[in-house]
């Protein structure tokens, strides 16, 4: 749950009614749909797959849009409202664009005593998007600052993308990762 | 599918385990990334041996042995494993049950790092635990919850079941016992709350993960509406060893009432961070000083979070508390999920205090007002004393506040973040009373919030 600041301590105001943007893609192609149910005859109740279609849709559409949305719920011929409350409640369905490179780093309490603010930083300047802004003006990389991923005795710690996390991170690891990233050696965010 | 090849820099070992004293139980082959397979776990590790003298078993008898065992859940409660299997109903002339076994491997709780190294090196013991847990329970479907960012380890998993398949220690009639057992894996996606059992059911059952209205329990109604154990992925790979050795075996090891080993997490300020399997009852000195070298800083330690972020912090003059259930909760503390969080002197309290707090404040699933709000409201307290806006009326206001959310939560989330709330209040108040008073932190040789964000 994201709740306002309190206007004495708040820098930001609040967003304006802010939409969710709009995919390339408006439904899933064949091969998906039968991906989907397929999932879902593994469950006693094919509500179950909300949360695999979800991820499957993210991995096809970049992101879970409405469109998104919409097209798991078609595919499992599920209420709308279902799925957009549950996509809504996970955070690791992306709601807006991230880059090529979306860049997870913790900044949780472990990783904070051993170094996760400046890394956070750092990551932010040498990509230079800020953390939970939208990707940079080439689609390459996003950041986004995220709670403890159980890496907490080699923090600090980041994941690119869905990949293995990288640990231990200091100025020096971050990059030879931004290297990595640029030689495609992470896992692909999407489709 | 990839299995992972990239090294692994956690420290798994110490000096002198793996011997009588500190016997190696669940981290058998760690840090040796071709240690997972089935070959590997059957030639070196005793693999399967507990899964096939519990098949020879009555399914009641495998449960009075892991009562015997003592075992308490590594997941966060530390309720005893056999006790709560025991709950799950029979069938009956009149009624047949459809039973679950599901597993807990949402290890979301800051600090802790442990079902991960089970995952990634023993997934072989993990679906040995679920054989055994699910024969004794009867259960023919069990699901492990990963949380979704473990997806390597959903992968591995995913092999590793494969493998016990192909073998026949799943699927159909499992080595001619006639016991059926199919495992499955279900991937969440970022939330710390579904590592709360109920929540996590709503979560595998597809819906928001919210905790529920307890009872009904979930071992009267769980997931899809029927009977549910939920374990920890510790407590069930622990099992395993348990059936091999015998549970009378296993209780020889720890102190009477907390048997066993367990895998503690060290992190923070610490020389060598990692995990620590010990029996239960060790010392928090021993393991800190003589087992992990001390501070990493080469400042004193100040405080120590005894069992995972949630838990009430230890100063000082708790160091030599025993880390067992029991002991823990004797000082004040929980030993909850074994992760051991240490700080040093040059932390700012006030700072690690909002670190805290605001991960609750996010985590919180919004359902409960005393949590929904008192979380926000914690923290926005905290921030602005953090940031040189406080006034003195808000320590009592903080104060005032935690019984207002501990106790008054469907989930014990709210009572998680009242914990190290109160404590640090109370033991490191001056720490607060500085900060009012000179709009800044009274040490800050570490900076634990960033500069950039939407904070
Ligand atoms: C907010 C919250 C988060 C929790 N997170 C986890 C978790 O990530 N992993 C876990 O095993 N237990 C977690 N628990 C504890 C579970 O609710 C449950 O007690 C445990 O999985 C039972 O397993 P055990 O008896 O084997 O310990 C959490 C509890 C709460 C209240
Ligand atoms: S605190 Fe960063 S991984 Fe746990």
């Amino acid at each position: 749950m994201n709740h306002p600041q309190p206007p004495e301590t708040s820098d930001k105001p609040l967003a304006t009614g802010e939409r969710l943007p709009k995919t390339e893609l408006k439904d899933f192609g064949p091969e998906a749909v039968k991906e989907i149910l397929a999932i879902a005859a593994k469950y006693p109740d094919k509500l179950a797959a909300t949360l695999p279609a979800l991820h499957i849709a993210q991995r096809d559409f970049g992101f879970v849009g409405l469109d998104a949305m919409k097209a798991v719920a078609k595919a499992l011929s599920i209420p709308e409202g279902h799925v957009f409350g549950v996509a809504s409640f996970y955070s690791m369905y992306q709601k807006h664009p991230v880059g090529r490179h979306h860049i997870q780093v913790c900044t949780n309490i472990s990783c904070a005593l051993r170094g996760a603010a400046k890394l956070l930083e750092k990551v932010s300047e040498r990509t230079g998007v800020e953390p939970g802004a939208g990707p940079s003006a080439d689609g390459e990389w996003s950041v986004e600052e995220v709670e403890c991923l159980a890496s907490c005795g080699s923090g600090p710690c980041l994941q690119v993308n869905h990949d293995i996390y990288d640990e231990d991170v200091d100025e020096a690891k971050l990059e030879s990762i931004l290297e990595g990233c640029k030689r495609g050696e992470y896992r692909a965010w999407a489709k | 599918m990839a299995i992972r090849t990239k090294p692994d820099h956690q420290r798994y070992t110490f000096e002198g385990f793996g011997s009588a004293k500190y016997p190696n139980l669940m981290l058998r082959g760690a840090g040796d990334l071709n240690n997972w397979p089935l070959a590997v776990y059957e030639s070196k590790h005793e693999g399967y041996a507990g899964m096939r003298k519990a098949l020879q078993m009555e399914p009641g008898a495998v449960i009075e042995d892991v009562k015997t065992s003592g075992i308490r859940g590594r997941g966060g409660a530390g309720f005893p494993a056999g006790l709560k299997w025991s709950f799950m109903p029979k069938d009956t002339a009149e009624r047949k049950f459809t039973r679950y076994l599901v597993i807990n491997a949402d290890e979301g709780e800051p600090g802790t790092f442990k079902d991960r190294a089970i995952l990634e090196y023993n997934p072989h013991q993990l679906i040995e635990g679920c054989i055994i847990a699910a024969y004794a329970m009867q259960a023919n479907t069990c699901y492990v919850y990963i949380r979704g960012e473990f997806l390597w380890l959903i992968e591995k998993l995913e092999a590793a079941i494969e493998e016990a398949k192909a073998k026949g220690y799943l699927g159909k009639d499992i080595l001619g016992s006639g016991f059926d057992l199919e495992i499955l894996v279900h991937r969440g996606a970022g939330a710390y709350i579904c590592g709360e059992e109920t929540a996590l059911l709503n979560s595998l059952e597809g819906r928001r993960g919210e905790p529920r209205v307890k009872p009904p329990f979930p071992a009267a109604k769980g997931v899809f509406g029927a009977p549910t154990t939920i374990n920890n992925v510790e407590t069930i790979a622990a099992v395993a060893p348990i059936l091999r050795m015998g549970g009378a075996e296993y209780a020889k090891l720890g102190t009477p009432k907390n048997t066993g080993t367990r895998v503690f997490c060290l992190s923070g300020h610490i020389k060598r961070p990692g995990l620590y399997e010990l029996p239960l009852g060790v010392p928090l000195d021993f393991i800190l000083n003589d087992l992990a070298g001390g501070s990493s800083t080469g400042k004193k330690i100040k405080a120590v979070i005894p069992g995972g972020a949630s838990a009430p912090v230890f100063s000082e003059k708790e160091f030599s508390t025993p880390m067992d259930f029991d002991a823990v909760r004797n000082a004040g503390s929980m030993a909850g999920s074994g992760g051991v969080i240490v700080l040093d002197e040059d932390t700012c309290m006030v700072q690690a205090c909002l670190r805290l707090i605001r991960f609750y404040a996010h985590e919180s699933c919004g359902q409960c007002t005393p949590c929904r709000e008192g979380c926000n409201w914690m923290e926005m307290i905290l921030h602005r004393i953090e940031h040189g806006q406080g006034r003195t009326e808000d320590l009592d206001l903080l104060a005032s506040m935690t019984p207002n959310i501990a106790g008054k939560t469907l989930c014990a989330l709210g009572d998680a973040a009242c914990g190290p709330m109160d404590s640090i209040l109370q033991k490191f108040r001056h720490e607060f009373v500085h900060h009012i008073e000179h709009k800044t932190c009274m040490v800050s040789g570490h900076r634990l919030l960033a500069h950039v964000g939407a904070h």
